[in-house]
């Protein structure tokens, strides 16, 4: 048992290493020094170059500089910014909260919608069941900009029920989390479905109706719990997912945020700030993937061996 | 939704009989290559043609989709827009699939070492979600069509590897291939002549559904300002010009990206089709 998680969790520690070492490099042999990009428009003379040099630690050995760029990175030291002159982590930090609870808020709407279709349509009229489908095929291929645009025509602007954009308080989060929780939840509710109809030809579906428990109570109580298992393996690509949209929809509706940053920076070119929230992503997303695959190490004992 | 439809092949495949009959896509379809090849074909108008006098206008016979916020025709937008959407999607689409269809044969062909290196490699470029790895690239370049694509096809390529790479180890150990070892064919004869073609057959349905995925995150990256820039009558481009005149028109926004939403869903729906029929055979 001890093993495999030992396992996992090396193989995420040296993959997010190379990460980071993969964006030092990119930072180091772009085309463009820093030093152009610091100098600018500004006086350009040897002295003040070699004054930049000595500032940033950029005169000293690669190795030396690799070492004390990793030695930062370990103390949450992500660089300066080019464009705004401040230290990348407290700009980035500053932008985290909103990032954070569109994301949890959307996490709980794919919850509901993706169990709550799944058991809904499970074994129902075949028309029904191809009515959801297009429904669901169509909510997994549109962009997540146009659902965001959708949501924002018709509640905001034709209802008024939510505000049009920034983040004053709870009610501008819930269209943003609904973009970003609808196509995710369908995407779900088609593989829990495919669980449920598999777990209900399984022998055991038939034994416990057998002794008369009721078609819900199969439903909710047994084959919800196989059902589940194959949406758990799915949980990196989701989260992959929700961090690459959440970027987008940060956009579509005026919020605040690290997609927000990260859009700016690059229009900027202020690269250290891209990198950290680029670094900051795939972080939070090889550590819940890693989650995710432990869990599913504990739910499925047949996975432990090995 | 722009990521990959990391759908287990087997959701397409049990779901397969239950989709709706592909008539409709499919001509659909053929009216967006029409687009493509030739869109004076459909409209008479030019896709720049401002005229502020009748802006924001609403749908009606003479502005089939009505007109955005300088007066330009949004259907003729439309049209003329699916040559960029699709040739930026298409070629990120094979660029990915050969490099990465490379990596990963490489990968699955050499001896341990180089696979571990190669693996290694796709796990790490796995690790960022695909947007900001493509948004970090265009961070290095600059914002427009050539790097649109690359950053895309860089997204995208590490999938086509591990897939590719599986499937070369899985042919690898197939029984014909050890009898044919056994008859002393040489490495290269029988990785060109038993492994590729096997490993190779997936591939073309793969990237059917794959190319969807990259067309929408194309839009995405345009909507974002990242690819072809203004006035160019791209999709998402066209989405984020009309976002801040949502109120007064929505036609301007939301037409477009149902042009993109109901292209890529014919493209799933064929290329999900194409995968059920490719698994029913074997």
């Amino acid at each position: 048992m001890l093993k495999p998680i030992l396992r996992r969790l090396a193989s995420a520690a040296a993959v997010l290493w190379a990460a980071a070492t993969a964006a030092y490099l990119a930072l180091h042999l772009a085309p463009g020094s820093t030093i152009d990009t610091l100098v600018g428009d500004g006086p350009d003379t040897p002295v003040i170059r070699a004054q930049i040099a000595a500032d940033l630690g950029l005169d000293r050995p690669a190795v030396v500089q690799y070492v004390a760029y990793l030695g930062r990175l370990l103390h949450g030291d992500l660089g300066r910014s080019y464009v705004l002159q401040r230290p990348v982590a407290d700009i980035i930090g500053g932008q985290i909260w909103p990032t954070v609870k569109l994301t949890l808020l959307a996490s709980a709407f794919i919850v509901v919608i993706a169990v709550g279709l799944a058991l809904l349509t499970t074994g129902r009229a075949r028309w029904i069941r191809g009515l959801v489908s297009v429904l669901e095929l169509s909510l997994i291929s549109a962009p997540t900009f146009l659902i965001g645009i959708l949501l924002l025509s018709l509640f905001s602007f034709r209802l008024g029920w939510f505000p049009v954009s920034g983040d004053r308080d709870a009610s501008a989060l819930v269209l943003p989390a609904l973009s970003l929780a609808l196509p995710l939840g369908a995407l779900l509710s088609q593989v829990i479905r495919e669980g449920l109809e598999r777990a209900l030809e399984e022998p055991f579906a038939l034994t416990a109706r057998a002794r008369g428990l009721k078609r819900s109570a199969l439903l909710w109580r047994h084959a919800l719990r196989h059902a589940l298992l194959p949406a758990v393996t799915l949980g990196g690509t989701l989260i992959g997912f929700m961090l690459s949209a959440a970027v987008v929809v940060e956009q579509v509706f005026g919020r605040p945020g690290l997609g927000h940053v990260a859009t700016e920076a690059v229009g900027t070119k202020d690269i250290p700030v891209v990198l950290a929230v680029v670094m900051l992503a795939s972080a939070i997303y090889v550590l819940l993937s890693t989650i995710a695959d432990l869990a599913y190490l504990l739910i499925d004992p047949r996975l432990r061996k090995g | 939704m722009d990521i990959s439809l990391p759908v287990p092949t087997t959701v397409g495949v049990r779901a397969g009989w239950r989709l709706p009959s592909l008539v409709a896509p499919v001509a659909f379809l053929v009216l967006v290559a029409v687009a493509v090849v030739a869109p004076a074909l459909l409209t008479g108008t030019d896709p720049l043609a401002a005229d502020p006098m009748s802006a924001l206008r609403a749908p009606s016979a003479e502005h089939w989709f009505g007109t955005d916020q300088l007066g330009r025709d949004v259907f003729t937008r439309v049209v003329y827009g699916a040559r960029y959407s699709l040739s930026i999607g298409l070629a990120a689409t094979v660029l990915s699939v050969v490099a990465g269809g490379l990596v990963g044969l490489i990968a699955g062909l050499s001896p341990r070492v180089v696979d571990e290196l190669l693996s290694r490699a796709l796990d790490v470029l796995s690790a960022f979600p695909e947007v900001l790895l493509a948004l970090l690239f265009i961070a290095f370049t600059q914002p427009g069509t050539p790097s649109l694509i690359l950053a895309i096809a860089l997204a995208f390529a590490p999938r086509y590897g591990r897939i590719v790479r599986a499937q070369t180890l899985l042919v690898r150990r197939a029984g014909y291939v050890e009898q044919a070892t056994t008859f002393g064919l040489s490495r290269a004869r029988l990785a060109w002549r038993h492994i590729v073609p096997n490993v190779l057959g997936p591939l073309p349905i793969l990237a059917t559904i794959g190319l969807g995925v990259a067309i929408v995150n194309a839009a995405s990256l345009s909507f974002l300002g990242m690819g072809p820039q203004p006035p160019s009558p791209e999709w998402g481009a066209m989405l984020s010009e009309s976002r801040n005149y949502l109120r007064v028109a929505w036609w301007s926004a939301i037409l477009p990206g149902l042009a993109l939403t109901i292209t890529v869903v014919s493209l799933t729906a064929v290329g999900r089709r194409l995968q059920a029929r490719f698994e029913g055979r074997r």
